[in-house]
């Protein structure tokens, strides 16, 4: 039934495509892969019990590993793809070893502090990486079976970041059940007596922060392709806020959570942004509401009321 | 202008032609009368603007401009005899925002086209969009971005003079006036970056030296650290910096230095938006700076630059007529004024009716076959070159010097001062 | 300039730095300490002690009246927030930051709707210049420096020698027990929690006249705070003095030697190593 329903939410997804009106279309391509972002961040927050402040760094790997191989190397999408997977990789698993001991707000704020220094370093090597102002990938197409796929054509975009978003959502429902999952929960209801049952806590620490932030990077390389655009903006600490905002609204340890808070969330933006120059703040109350009211989040909620089997 | 008068004539005619065999149906031109005109409804320009954020002071400033050059176009009949209508959406001055204000603008709001944008990273992230919805985006940026190529073929820079031109033509006057060894004062990112670049190309080409160069990292709040390592022996400190810190940065600057500074020449970019008799900045008396347009209003000036800071709203000394603390950014507004009036020519002599891929074609043509804009109500700043393959506008650059707390123009570089070996070609890429 | 010039200089706008510092941080080292939460609304804090000085400075014309008022109003807009949102959610830490930032983006966007995205420069009530025979500094930073001082001394007896000091130091060993003792736990933590935020508006009411009030200014305030506090230890305003001090000389002679940008990210990278570490920093408790 659980796995029943995931199926069934990526085929609405599939559908919504034929039906949606342009403009919608394209904000949808965007929130799945922005989703995708958020269920890495869900993962160690909503399983392990871990906040980061840094997965910007996480983001941002991906869109440099991917944006560097294909604009210096040449390589093509699949190959910076890539490039993009192992450098979240490798940053990913040295963050992990590093965050080993802490814990709580001491992991949060390691994991800011490295974050700053990742976005200072995309900066100070601006011959490299542009710097703030960035660089362009331009006239991307995938190769697929002979045919030549423009990322530039909204079926393509539309479907590359559906596809993108389904392997993160349908990796996570299934690690979540794994027996790693269990694992990883009882992390974060009892560290101690988890350690003291035998599990090699630290050991499971750092896969979670691994997976969690290797699937940060694939959103940032899916971004990159699908949206021509690499700069150090991303690595910066609004956007290592912006997913456990999403994360939170829609419900933290659910897997369905961070796509229902990511689409919310980008929706209230862009109707606030029409209302009062200080859009940003439906971020602020949305966080602060939710914080007092609806701690477990909107498909928190719902599991809590009315469906529990949910995952 | 006489001569390309009759070439444009023709042109249009030829494109014309070719947009009604491409869309295989009747397109009427541009001299229909104005009531089947209106019966389209008005023109929609989307203005991506950065109300909030760090370029919030020149949105601002941009957006009065826009407002008030609007409002003219309308008094005279607006385009090809369409009402102009502006669509603004606040980017934030984020460039992921600034993409999805893009797609919002063409795809939600349908607007005919997109124009406004000044910082550089807004505005290489929102070109890519804009080349792939095939929507013609016009930016006021500054940055050498457009005509180094990197962008595509939708972008356009016909308002505003880049960096690279700007330095370009005040380089060989600093040397000549001011001294030949030079330290640079830059932030660290893409604009200070076009500044350390060209500038350091041109000077050492002419036989300047460069003493030192240090780039403020962004996030800096604190400057007077870094005024030690301007060397002793510099003739000439060469400034330049952007956003809110900018008035902390010149004014430990004149803490530092004193009376025994050196020669010291600014882009105003350090004090766009700010008040030159603010306290702590009495050190810059006697002090050098580039402007695009003079700041303050000089006893004899052209009535078309009497008449555009009139309707723009500022007083003599650059500031909001309704505020004198409200300091405008002078030297880069002026921008959407005159791109506005760019897009008024290209819509008229294309005959651009509604958003289509012959229709932006013939209007991305016309554009780059425009020459110059002549110097006038249209284009206030002064007479403009325009190169087509650059997709990029060149212009009069002003050096003023600190009298009274007041910027005096002491000279006036020629158009082709600016001039640079062009390394783009957009005309070549495909539509 | 001559090696020793630049040392001097270094020297002087290091010690000006670190005390600005210190007091920027202490409000967030005493929040920590008493409270046990991180208050990621600290720059915010910061920021708004900087617009109301703006306020005050240029609608009633009187600086000094604007360091009196922006402390107050910041701790009242805290206290409020204390109440409304930190209380109910039992000072949870983790629930805390998410709150906290909430707070961070509804008090900057606030401000941005009343107040705008401007950076506005505010008189100095004494504005001279100091020349030295190497170069010129300004007279207001030496006297913000004294300030600072002057008010890092003034909150260290307040701790030391007043009953509410003594209540604070008491909860911060152990709320309990505290409580047990009659110590009004509740009471303490909202007054800690105002007295963090008013000692951020201080600093940020007294930075406003060199730098501008702007309502992204709290970003970096913050960042530093973060540095300095963890560095000397959370919870410790012995040790947030010293990290001031170290971070602040440090970063006049490094920017010298070194590009700034570099030593940023040396800096930032130290300090997360440091913390991922000796999770208590050089002289703190642990904070997980």
């Amino acid at each position: 039934m659980t796995l029943g329903l995931h199926l069934g939410v990526l085929a609405l997804l599939g559908v919504l495509q034929l039906v949606l009106p342009p403009f919608h279309h394209g904000m949808l391509a965007r929130i799945m892969v922005l989703a995708a972002y958020a269920a890495g961040y869900n993962l160690l927050l909503g399983y392990v019990g871990l906040m980061s402040l840094g997965h910007a760094m996480f983001f941002a790997a991906g869109m440099y590993g991917t944006g560097l191989a294909i604009s210096y190397l040449g390589v093509g999408v699949a190959t910076g793809f890539l490039a993009g997977v192992v450098a979240g990789l490798a940053v990913a698993a040295a963050v992990g070893l590093i965050t080993l001991r802490t814990a709580g707000p001491a992991f949060l704020i390691v994991t800011m502090m490295l974050a700053q220094a990742f976005y200072l370093a995309t900066l100070y090597f601006n011959e490299i990486t542009g710097g703030d102002q960035g660089f362009i990938l331009s006239g991307l197409s995938l190769d697929l079976g002979g045919r030549r796929l423009p990322l530039a054509d909204p079926v393509v975009k539309y479907n590359v970041a559906l596809v993108v978003f389904a392997a993160c959502l349908l990796l996570n429902f299934w690690l979540v059940r794994s027996p790693v999952g269990h694992i990883l929960r009882a992390l974060r209801e009892n560290e101690e007596r988890t350690r003291l049952l035998g599990y090699n806590t630290p050991r499971y620490k750092l896969f979670a922060v691994t997976v969690s932030g290797l699937i940060a990077a694939v959103a940032g390389s899916a971004y990159t392709l699908l949206f021509s655009y690499v700069g150090s903006t991303f690595a910066g600490i609004p956007y290592s806020i912006y997913p456990l905002l999403w994360t939170l609204l829609g419900g933290s340890g659910t897997t369905l959570g961070p796509l229902v808070g990511t689409l919310v969330m980008t929706y209230l933006v862009d109707v606030a942004s029409s209302l009062t120059t200080g859009y940003l703040i439906v971020v602020g109350v949305t966080l602060v509401v939710t914080i007092l009211w609806v701690p477990a989040g909107i498909v928190g909620g719902i599991r809590a009321r009315w469906a529990p089997w949910l995952p | 202008m006489s001569q390309d008068g009759a070439a444009t004539i023709s042109r249009r005619r030829f494109l014309q032609a070719g947009a009604t065999a491409a869309l295989g149906a009747h397109l009427p031109g541009p001299w229909v009368g104005r009531a089947a005109a209106q019966a389209e409804g008005p023109l929609r320009l989307g203005f991506q603007v950065h109300r909030t954020g760090i370029g919030a002071v020149y949105g601002r400033w941009y957006e009065r401009a826009t407002t008030a050059a609007v409002k003219l176009i309308n008094e005279k009949g607006g385009i090809g005899g369409r009402p102009v209508e502006i669509v603004a959406e606040d980017d934030g001055t984020d460039p992921k925002r600034g993409a999805e204000v893009v797609e919002k603008l063409a795809v939600q709001h349908k607007v005919d086209f997109i124009f406004g944008t000044l910082f550089s990273h807004v505005v290489i992230a929102s070109a890519p969009r804009a080349g792939e919805l095939k929507i013609p985006y016009i930016v006021v940026s500054e940055g050498y971005h457009v005509a180094s190529g990197r962008l595509n073929r939708y972008v356009f820079q016909p308002g505003i003079t880049d960096v690279r031109a700007q330095v370009t033509a005040v380089a060989p006057w600093i040397l000549k006036n001011l001294g030949k060894k030079v330290t640079l004062i830059f932030p660290d990112y893409a604009f200070g970056h076009d500044h350390r670049d060209f500038f350091s190309r041109v000077a050492t080409a002419q036989g300047g030296t460069i003493r030192a160069l240090l780039p403020i990292p962004p996030t800096e709040t604190s400057f007077t650290k870094y005024f030690p390592r301007v060397p002793a022996d510099t003739e000439v400190l060469y400034h330049v910096m952007v956003g809110p810190g900018v008035l902390t940065f010149v004014k430990e600057m004149g803490e530092h230095f004193g009376a025994r500074r050196p020669q010291i020449f600014g882009f105003i970019d350090s004090l766009e938006g700010v008040d030159l008799a603010s306290a702590g900045l009495e050190f810059l008396e006697g002090t050098y700076f580039w402007e695009a347009f003079p700041r303050y209003a000089a006893a004899t000036m052209p009535q078309h630059v009497r008449f555009y800071r009139e309707r723009v709203g500022v007083n003599a000394n650059g500031a909001s007529v309704n505020d004198p603390r409200d300091v405008s950014t002078f030297s880069h507004m002026f921008g959407c004024w005159e791109t506005l009036f760019v897009i008024k020519r290209a819509v008229e002599q294309s005959g651009y009716k509604k958003p289509g891929a012959a229709a932006y074609r013939a209007f991305i043509e016309t554009l780059e076959g425009f020459q110059s804009f002549p110097e006038g109500t249209e284009h206030p700043q002064g007479p403009k070159r325009f190169v087509g393959r650059l997709h990029q506008v060149f212009g009069q650059q002003v050096v003023s010097k600190v009298e009274k707390r007041r910027l005096t123009v002491i000279h006036r570089t020629a158009i082709e001062d600016s001039m640079y070996a062009p390394e783009a070609d957009y005309t070549k890429q495909p539509l | 300039m001559s090696l020793g010039a630049h040392l001097f200089l270094a020297l002087l706008e290091g010690t000006v730095g670190a005390l600005v510092l210190a007091l920027t941080a202490l409000g967030l080292s005493l929040v920590f300490g008493v409270m046990r939460i991180v208050n990621v609304a600290h720059g915010a804090f910061f920021m708004l002690g900087a617009i109301v000085t703006w306020y005050v400075s240029t609608l009633l014309g009187s600086f000094l009246l604007a360091l009196v008022v922006a402390p107050l109003v910041v701790a009242a807009v805290a206290v409020v927030a204390d109440r409304l949102v930190l209380r109910p959610i039992g000072y949870e830490p983790e629930s805390t930051i998410v709150a906290t930032i909430g707070l961070l983006y509804i008090l900057e966007q606030v401000v941005l709707m009343v107040y705008g995205p401007y950076a506005r420069p505010v008189t100095a009530p004494i504005y001279f210049r100091v020349d030295f025979p190497w170069f010129g500094y300004s007279g207001y930073k030496l006297i913000v420096g004294v300030i600072a001082a002057i008010l890092l001394v003034a909150t260290w007896i307040a701790l030391a020698r007043t009953k509410l000091g003594l209540y604070m130091r008491a909860t911060q060993q152990d709320p309990e027990i505290a409580q047990a003792f009659a110590v009004p736990v509740g009471r303490v933590y909202t007054t800690a929690f105002g007295a963090g935020a008013g000692l951020a508006a201080v600093a940020g009411a007294l930075i406003v006249p060199i730098q501008q009030a702007h309502y992204l200014m709290g970003l970096d305030a913050l960042l530093l705070s973060f540095v300095v506090v963890i560095l000397g230890g959370l919870g410790s305003l012995r040790g947030t003095l010293v990290a001031a001090f170290v971070v602040g000389l440090s970063d006049g002679a490094v920017s010298v030697l070194f590009s700034p940008t570099l030593a940023k990210i040396v800096a930032t990278l130290l300090v997360g190593l440091v913390l991922a570490v000796r999770g208590r920093g050089l002289f703190g408790e642990e904070i997980a």
